[in-house]
């Protein structure tokens, strides 16, 4: 009769994989795959986190303490204006100089670079809070999207930054008396860059839910009888963050640069209180005689702010998936 | 496309209304207040007779409605009767004679009417402001289309980092370097804008030329970073189209192909961005204004802002605001004019 079937079928020789298979790879790792060979985000995003890191841990290597003043060390040159200029004032006690109060400069470097990026972040994660909960608000709920964003584009046609100067000027007393000169200032500045900034993020949020929440997955999640906000959660929310994301990241250039203006301005933290702005502003007056003292902090703010960029125009390529694998 | 621009007109009433509201509200839950400067000597009685002066004793709700109608038909008369009386466009016209003497906004610095002094210092704004956009369109331009016709050349490459160097570096580090190098380091230009300076013949003309470069080369580097980046995606999008194969497949030169038709298709979304942009200049001119001591509209508020100048700044601000709502109007409108295909019925 018929003969008996083999206990284990083998496949042709044509046929037999010769590699096990591979994993399969989650979505973010193909992410870091196609950003790893983006080389002005990897360097941008390496020297941010050199910076964050420097601003956070540089003081334990530092020691100096930014505000002490040390009239017999004033106006100390930087080590490198040596080679140029043998006569400068040079001491390597003070690598990057002092400054007319004999402060030393790399110590207020470390503490205002710290000041700018807390602002940075802090302003940065609020924003994205704002706008991202406008945004899905707006994009989920139909009867909330007419008023939500004629809201946004009333605050578009604000003219922000005379607003922000406006608003910092005349709140900074009664928060100063309430958190202290430097909390107070913390609070104001973040607040006002938060509350003038979150516009754009909302309008892309509010366009990508949109979208999203006439797809199939987000019906079946509706028929199995998912609340409102475990639909926002679980499954709009992460399928909206890579545009938050890169949004995130000019956010993080724009608060920076727009607290350095405040405090260049002169309606930032307090005096004695270094900033990367404050810094730049006070050495206007006297870069005659000592440019490196604009140079300085200039270069670091627009270096930063440079690295974001980067990091955020590498970001959007890699989270692109019409461009990612190419 | 008539209908709309009266609807959009109509619509932007509520807008700057509720605008000027929210600016009049924020100045005035402020606590700052307008006699903090008068010495301790002045009895108490005499700082309130004061105060009541400045109009500050009226409950909010009149002094809203006062400062709207100073500004929408008290100072609009006081426009008219200029026209008619001193300009040269409408000067032959009689003189309307329409405003009576009735109280303008009075500036708490100067005692004279803000409207005033803003037209004093708007020329410097807009010669220096309107200067750097025009050279920063001009330099953009053909750099956004290079860019985009050489994609990913040594020249693309290297115009991709000055824009991101120009949306990197700010102009309060951008004016202090130029003033190091140029100023200081070369001498070439003088780092102060002197505004009284009066060009009457050639030497003259050429200080003034001297004295502007700076400030304008500050403004024009953001402005060439933003325009060159739409300007390149507008061409590259436009390379691709079909009409383009078709006019090469003709035997149109390059020139003709790239310089006509991918040009002017490529000028509609970046002519509504150019008109997006200029309310922002003015926003971004107050950072240079100081910077450069050009006493414009910027510096203006600045300075009414750590006086406590509450009618100024008001007025400035809204100044600022109309300057939004009209531009973004403006943009619209083009749009629909520059693309028949997008009318807006």
């Amino acid at each position: 009769m018929t003969d008996p079937t083999p206990d284990k079928i083998t496949p042709i020789a044509a046929l037999q994989d010769t590699a096990p298979l591979r994993p399969p790879r989650s979505q973010w790792r193909d992410v870091w795959d196609q950003l790893k060979h983006h080389k002005g985000a990897m360097l941008g995003g390496g020297f941010l986190l050199f910076v964050t890191l420097a601003v956070l841990f540089g003081e334990l290597i530092w020691q100096l303490d930014p505000k002490k003043l040390d009239i017999r060390n004033k106006d100390i040159r930087p080590i490198f204006s040596a080679i140029w200029d043998s006569a400068a004032k040079v001491d390597w006690a003070h690598p990057l100089g002092t400054d007319n109060l004999g402060r030393d400069h790399l110590a207020q470097i470390l503490a205002g670079g710290r000041a700018s990026m807390a602002v940075g972040w802090a302003a940065m994660l609020l924003t994205m809070l704002i706008g991202t909960t406008i945004g899905v608000l707006a994009g989920f709920f139909r009867r909330l999207d007419g008023p939500l964003m004629r809201f946004t584009d009333l605050v578009l046609s604000l003219p922000i930054l005379p607003l922000m100067l406006v608003a910092v000027t005349l709140f900074r007393q009664p928060l100063r008396a309430n958190f202290g000169p430097e909390t107070g200032m913390f609070i104001l500045i973040v607040g006002v860059i938060g509350v003038t900034s979150w516009m754009q993020t909302a309008r892309i949020v509010r366009g990508d839910i949109l979208a999203l929440k006439e797809r199939e997955f987000v019906l079946a999640a509706r028929a199995s009888g998912t609340t409102a906000r475990n639909i926002i959660f679980r499954h709009l929310l992460p399928n909206v963050l890579s545009p938050i994301m890169v949004s995130a990241t000019l956010g993080l250039a724009t608060a920076i640069i727009t607290e350095s203006a405040l405090s260049f301005l002169g309606v930032g933290f307090p005096s004695d209180f270094p900033t990367w702005g404050k810094m730049l502003a006070d050495a206007v007056p006297r870069m005659q005689e000592f440019p490196e003292r604009v140079m300085l902090p200039g270069i670091m703010i627009s270096v930063t702010v440079l690295s974001v960029n980067y990091l955020g125009d590498g970001l959007r390529d890699a989270l692109d998936p019409r461009i990612r694998g190419r | 496309m008539l209908t709309f621009t009266i609807r959009r007109l109509v619509l932007s009433i509520p807008t700057l209304l509720i605008i000027a509201l929210v600016i009049f509200l924020l100045l005035q839950l402020a606590p700052g207040d307008p006699m903090a400067q008068v010495p301790l000597t002045v009895p108490p009685e005499v700082k309130e007779k004061m105060r009541e002066a400045l109009g500050l004793g009226q409950p909010l709700h009149v002094q809203f409605l006062k400062w709207l109608v100073q500004v929408f038909w008290i100072e609009p008369k006081v426009f008219i009767d200029w026209l008619t009386r001193e300009s040269w466009l409408l000067g032959w016209l009689p003189d309307t004679a329409l405003y009576q003497g009735e109280l303008r906004v009075i500036s708490w610095q100067t005692r004279s009417p803000v409207m005033d002094i803003v037209v004093q210092r708007l020329p410097q704004t807009l010669w220096v402001v309107g200067m750097a956009y025009v050279v920063g369109i001009l330099i953009a331009i053909p750099i956004g289309i290079y860019s985009a016709y050489r994609q990913y050349s040594i020249f693309d490459q290297a115009g991709t980092f000055v824009t991101m160097i120009g949306f990197s570096i700010p102009p309060f580090f951008t004016g202090p370097l130029l003033i190091v190098i140029f100023s200081v380091q070369l001498g070439w230009f003088p780092f102060i804008y002197d505004t009284t300076h009066v060009v009457n013949d050639w030497d003259s003309f050429v200080y003034q030329l001297r004295q502007m470069i700076m400030p304008v080369m500050v403004l024009a580097l953001q402005t060439t970073a933003q325009i060159s980046r739409f300007m390149r995606a507008s061409v590259l999008d436009n390379l691709n189209q079909d009409y383009v194969r078709t006019a090469r497949a003709k035997g149109l030169s390059e020139a003709v192909v790239v310089m006509i038709h991918v040009l002017r298709n490529s000028m509609i979304p970046v002519i509504t961005v150019i008109a997006l942009g200029v309310p922002g200049i003015f926003g971004g001119a107050i950072i240079t204004e100081v910077v450069f001591s050009v006493n414009g509209i910027g510096q203006l508020l600045i300075t009414a802002l750590f006086a406590n100048d509450l009618p100024m700044v008001q007025t400035l601000t809204f100044i600022f605001a109309v300057l939004i709502v009209l531009f973004n109007l403006i943009a619209d409108l083009l749009y629909g004019v520059l693309d028949p295909r997008i009318r807006y019925d």
